[in-house]
């Protein structure tokens, strides 16, 4: 285990101020805020139900741009393992697997699991395990980058 | 303009991620490789506090009749049960993060780093939902979860 890497309390006070955003959001407009949903629903939204969508993205990609900019701490904590192919790769079996699959770490682990949802909790132990997996596959036995 | 009010939590939600150290995708391919020796478990405190947080609103939302501005309230239980469908889809996703340490919200926090990698992950995201909705029929509109689980065939 990596100790100096260890940041219990701040990840803690972090996941409360997610978890206080999705209750937020379903106090607001009733709706279950998963990101991959909040973004895929744009392109086939029910009608009416594209407006929030759009502000609560805004909101995310607006906040963060604001610290990168603002925050030193928030660009040198930043470290992307891999180059633009990989993260296409990437962000490629996301957007599939998320929408096939129904939700990502915040709508099937954050809500779903929250709500007993027993698809929540199935998605988000698949999930978990297959990245681990992938993890496992990638550094230790192809050897990429540790 | 009601919609607007969701730019809040939208905005809290990225804080939540800078402040945990989720943004980064290095802090959480520490917290998927639990095999390497340097294991960072920060991620599941992260879980815990959204998880336990988000329990307690969900029940306290529910007191009420309707939501605060517009729409109605989902049950307070998810629904549903697993198929082939979850399966799949989550387990490809599944891979996608481990590859890169990158799922949808720090991806959407991390696009004003202005990284060519975080672009290049969330265009061919949009990509991807839009191929599985097509092609998977996913996230058909105007569909609340009112449909009976189907059976769940043999994974």
């Amino acid at each position: 285990m990596n100790w100096d890497a260890f940041t219990p309390w701040s990840a803690l006070a972090g996941g409360v101020l997610i978890g206080a955003a999705t209750g937020i959001a379903l106090l607001l407009n009733g709706k279950i805020a998963g990101i991959s949903g909040v973004v895929a629903r744009v392109f086939r939204p029910a009608p009416g139900d594209a407006a929030w969508r759009a502000w609560f993205i805004v909101g995310m990609v607006a906040t963060g741009a604001l610290a990168f900019a603002f925050v030193p701490r928030v660009g040198q904590g930043f470290q992307a393992a891999g180059g633009p192919l990989l993260f296409a790769v990437a962000g490629l079996l996301v957007g599939v697997g998320t929408r096939v699959g129904g939700g990502c770490t915040s709508g099937h682990g954050v809500c779903g699991i929250s709500r007993g949802s027993t698809r929540g909790v199935a998605g988000t132990l698949i999930f978990m395990a297959a990245a681990m997996l992938t993890v496992y596959v990638q550094r230790h036995l192809l050897g990429a980058s540790s | 303009m009601k919609a607007f009010a969701l730019l809040f939590p939208g905005a809290l939600f990225a804080v939540g991620l800078l402040l945990s150290g989720m943004y980064d995708p290095a802090k959480v391919l520490a917290f998927l490789d639990v095999a390497g020796g340097a294991w960072d478990p920060s991620l599941a405190f992260v879980m815990v506090g959204a998880i336990g947080t988000f329990a307690v609103l969900n029940q306290l939302v529910h007191r009420r009749a309707r939501p605060l501005l517009e729409g109605t309230l989902p049950g307070p239980k998810g629904s549903g049960g697993v198929d082939a469908q979850l399966v799949l889809g989550a387990a490809l996703f599944g891979v996608g993060w481990g590859l890169a340490g990158v799922c949808p919200g720090p991806a959407l926090t991390d696009l004003g780093s202005g990284r060519v990698e975080i672009l290049a992950y969330v265009g061919a995201m949009l990509v991807g939902m839009v191929v599985a909705q097509r092609v998977f029929g996913a996230d058909a509109p105007a569909k609340p979860q009112a449909a009976p689980a189907p059976a769940a065939p043999g994974a």
